[in-house]
């Protein structure tokens, strides 16, 4: 029976957002942010397999009822074609790190040791610093950076996230016609 | 095939005249000369020329929202299209279908910072609905009738259609596109059927139950369809600022304002009901006041276009998205099917209490023997509901004032900023009300502030040019009243900034050529309003009223909605 929205838990949500792909669609998407004070932690964009369509993956946080409104509020922009929570179900994520790290002679070995026993790449060699690429959820981003934190970070570029459904459920939009 | 050629200009006016425009307001500028040439060379479509362009907007809003239709409004670019955020924000907040045409600096300027360029897209991108710039002039008709479509669907809202001067000047033939297209906005028209027997069997049940109508139930024309099922259910209802006139305030169960400054009775229903069905309101913090005390014991019905203002501010335990007329429509339709019998003894118990509260109300002050400016109010009221003029009111104190002491049995006579509260509004919405009138012999009524009237004033000649009779009733009490009133009991008494002075208006109505007349005791309201209504033309009534004057029943700011104040012992 109680009438007002519960302050609960904030939480990070995976938002999977469809768009026409046209000029100043980004800039709504992140006015709307913005405007109303919602958070966005990391925010992919690029056209989708059919070039007219775009899909914009946000990674936000916010209680229950937050993210409920901002579902809502992107469903209500016109080039917003569909909104999908992708955390509501399972879904596959997915992001890339790079990461300059600092190495000499001393370390190198053990350095070595936890890119291979990691699975990441090493994309770039020079006599001071390593470049690696790490891909795959999250925590896995996370926990390599964690670990080469001490050999000392040069640099670190994440892509943010990307994501699609498991299974057979889909946060594609389907055409009516046809 | 041989097909005509037009203009980007002309085939804006074309695809307008499709849209059935014959009104617009405006003010030209350099880079939309194009379409003032197209529009000088044409009769279909008439321009009237305001003296600022938030002025323009306004208008176009009060025309939208007596008439129902969307409103036009034509500027140009950079400090045309900048004015006009006042009234863009303002036709939103408010959901009133309106189309802005702006102009814009040559596309191959654009980006360079030219002369009067500005970022028009950018700008009114979170005060407007949608806004296109036109890039191509083979997409202008089809843009023009989107805009309308989303102005005027949905929770409607204003359109900017920004478009550059050489997109004025470029030749294409004209085809008005049959339909609109848009797969990312589909407003979904029909509630639940679901959930509309839930309702109406949470509705049943209901021991206490309230209606509250917003300004959803005047946008969506469907006061004849909330009066069938308060009477058939013998629900009381409350109206929001928005939702004056959709409820008959001479019915028996019609309770009046809610809110801030809603009656006394309203809140304490809304506060005591064990169900509430609200029908088209945002559930403001004007009208919730405290949230987390409002509505602890009730389940929420929320019909609303809307799914945003669903469960933002207050969580809807039956949410219905849809158009409400179709949504109270299907609701009928199933009271004829299940052949509900209300229960009247419960009912009469509950009605009985409302009597009761109806009893306590604000008593008028008698500060000094200067004009009270409720008894103004009353006293025009009384006057002129034989007329049942259409009045519209600027911000503060006298807008509370004219909400609270107005009887209204009909919806669009009302016309107010509701969420935006922006002063100087009611003027010029007023000089748009009386162009949708469409009849020489009416009048509109603006009552108005001393502060907000010299928010707009430059409108008196506009109003001289045209012959709008707008007769403005301004409540001079020589203070910024309604933040006076606030400093008064908020803030210890400092009036900070907020004496502020007048011009003579008698004498500058007549510099505009307008009747002015002054009015300082309760004998001379009539013979003035008389002399208002008999004048060919635009009028300014300055009642020098009391300077203290407090607007009561009152709650304040963050307090719970029963917490009513009716004078100023309850302070």
């Amino acid at each position: 029976m109680s009438s007002n929205i519960n302050i609960n838990q904030s939480k990070c949500h995976t938002i999977s957002v469809l768009v026409s792909n046209e000029v100043g669609v980004l800039s709504r998407i992140a006015d709307l942010f913005s405007g109303r004070g919602y958070n966005i932690e990391s925010l992919t964009v690029a056209p989708t397999a059919d070039s007219i369509y775009s899909r914009i993956t946000i990674v936000t946080q916010g209680d229950d009822a937050t993210i409920e409104q901002i579902c809502k509020q992107l469903n209500r922009l016109i080039p917003v074609i569909k909104v999908a929570n992708l955390s509501m179900g399972e879904a596959i994520e997915y992001e890339i790190g790079l990461i300059k790290v600092f190495v000499n002679d001393e370390n190198r070995a053990e350095f070595m040791n936890i890119v291979s026993q990691a699975g990441a790449n090493i994309m770039d060699v020079t006599d001071k610093t390593y470049t690696v690429k790490i891909d795959g959820d999250e925590k896995r981003v996370k926990t390599f950076s964690e670990l080469v934190r001490p050999f000392g970070i040069k640099e670190f570029v994440r892509s943010g996230k990307v994501a699609i459904t498991k299974g057979n459920w889909f946060s594609n939009f389907k055409k009516t016609k046809e | 095939m041989n097909k005509i050629m037009y203009s980007g200009a002309e085939i804006l006016i074309k695809s307008l005249l499709k849209e059935g425009v014959k009104q617009v307001f405006g003010y030209p500028g350099g880079v939309v000369l194009p379409l003032y040439d197209a529009l000088y060379l044409q009769d279909d479509i008439k321009h009237y020329l305001v003296r600022h362009e938030q002025a323009a907007v306004h208008a176009a809003e009060g025309y939208a929202r007596v008439s129902g239709r969307a409103g036009v409004a034509i500027v140009t670019s950079g400090p045309g299209a900048c004015n006009t955020v006042t009234g863009l924000a303002n036709a939103y907040y408010d959901g009133t279908p309106l189309v802005l045409i702006t102009g814009q600096v040559n596309s191959s300027l654009i980006g360079g910072d030219a002369f009067q360029e500005a970022d028009v897209v950018g700008i009114t991108r979170s005060c407007c609905k949608h806004n296109y710039l036109v890039k191509d002039v083979k997409d202008l008709a089809k843009t023009v009738q989107e805009a309308f479509y989303i102005a005027t669907t949905g929770k409607k809202g204003p359109v900017v259609i920004d478009i550059p001067v050489d997109i004025f000047n470029a030749k294409h033939t004209f085809t008005y596109p049959k339909n609109v297209e848009l797969i990312g906005y589909n407003p979904n028209y029909k509630g639940h059927p679901l959930q509309i027997q839930k309702a109406l069997n949470t509705l049943y049940e209901a021991k206490r139950p309230v209606i509250i109508s917003g300004g959803g139930v005047v946008a969506s024309n469907s006061h004849g369809e909330l009066k069938e099922i308060a009477t058939r259910l013998s629900i009381p209802v409350v109206h929001t600022l928005m939702g004056t006139g959709t409820y008959s305030d001479y019915l028996e169960n019609g309770l009046g304002m809610m809110g801030m400054h809603g009656n006394y009775c309203a809140n304490l229903t809304v506060s005591n009901a064990d169900v509430i069905f609200a029908i088209g309101t945002r559930f403001s913090d004007r009208i919730t006041g405290c949230l987390k005390k409002f509505a602890r014991d009730a389940q929420v019905i929320h019909v609303d276009i809307d799914p945003c203002s669903i469960s933002k501010n207050v969580k809807a335990n039956i949410p219905i998205v849809g158009d409400i007329k179709n949504v109270l429509s299907a609701m009928l339709h199933q009271m004829d099917k299940d052949k509900h019998e209300v229960n009247t003894e419960l009912k009469d118990k509950w009605l009985a209490e409302i009597e009761e509260w109806k009893k306590k109300k604000a008593i008028p002050q008698k500060l000094s023997d200067k004009l009270s400016a409720v008894t103004v109010l009353r006293t025009i009221y009384e006057y002129t509901k034989k007329d049942e003029p259409v009045v519209s009111t600027e911000v503060g104190q006298h807008q509370m004032w004219t909400a609270q002491n107005f009887k209204f049995n009909k919806p669009r006579k009302f016309i107010t900023s509701g969420g935006l509260g922006t002063m100087g509004f009611g003027f010029p919405a007023a000089m748009g009300a009386y162009l949708a009138l469409n009849s020489k012999d009416k009048y509109v009524l603006n009552i108005a502030g001393d502060g907000s009237i010299q928010m707009n004033i430059q409108e008196m000649m506009t109003c001289m040019d045209y012959k709008f009779k707008v007769i403005n009733c301004i409540i001079n009490n020589g203070y910024l009243g309604m933040v006076r009133q606030w400093q008064e009991k908020i803030y210890n008494g400092h009036y900070s900034q907020t004496k502020i002075s007048s011009p003579d208006f008698v004498k500058l109505a007549e510099s505009y050529g307008a009747l002015g007349i002054r009015v300082t005791k309760e004998e001379e309201i009539i013979p003035a309003l008389k002399q208002a209504i008999e004048f060919d033309g635009a009028v300014m009534i300055d009642f020098v009223c009391e300077n203290f004057e407090m607007v009561y029943p009152w709650v304040l700011a963050g307090k719970p909605i029963d917490n009513v104040l009716l004078s100023e012992e309850d302070c």
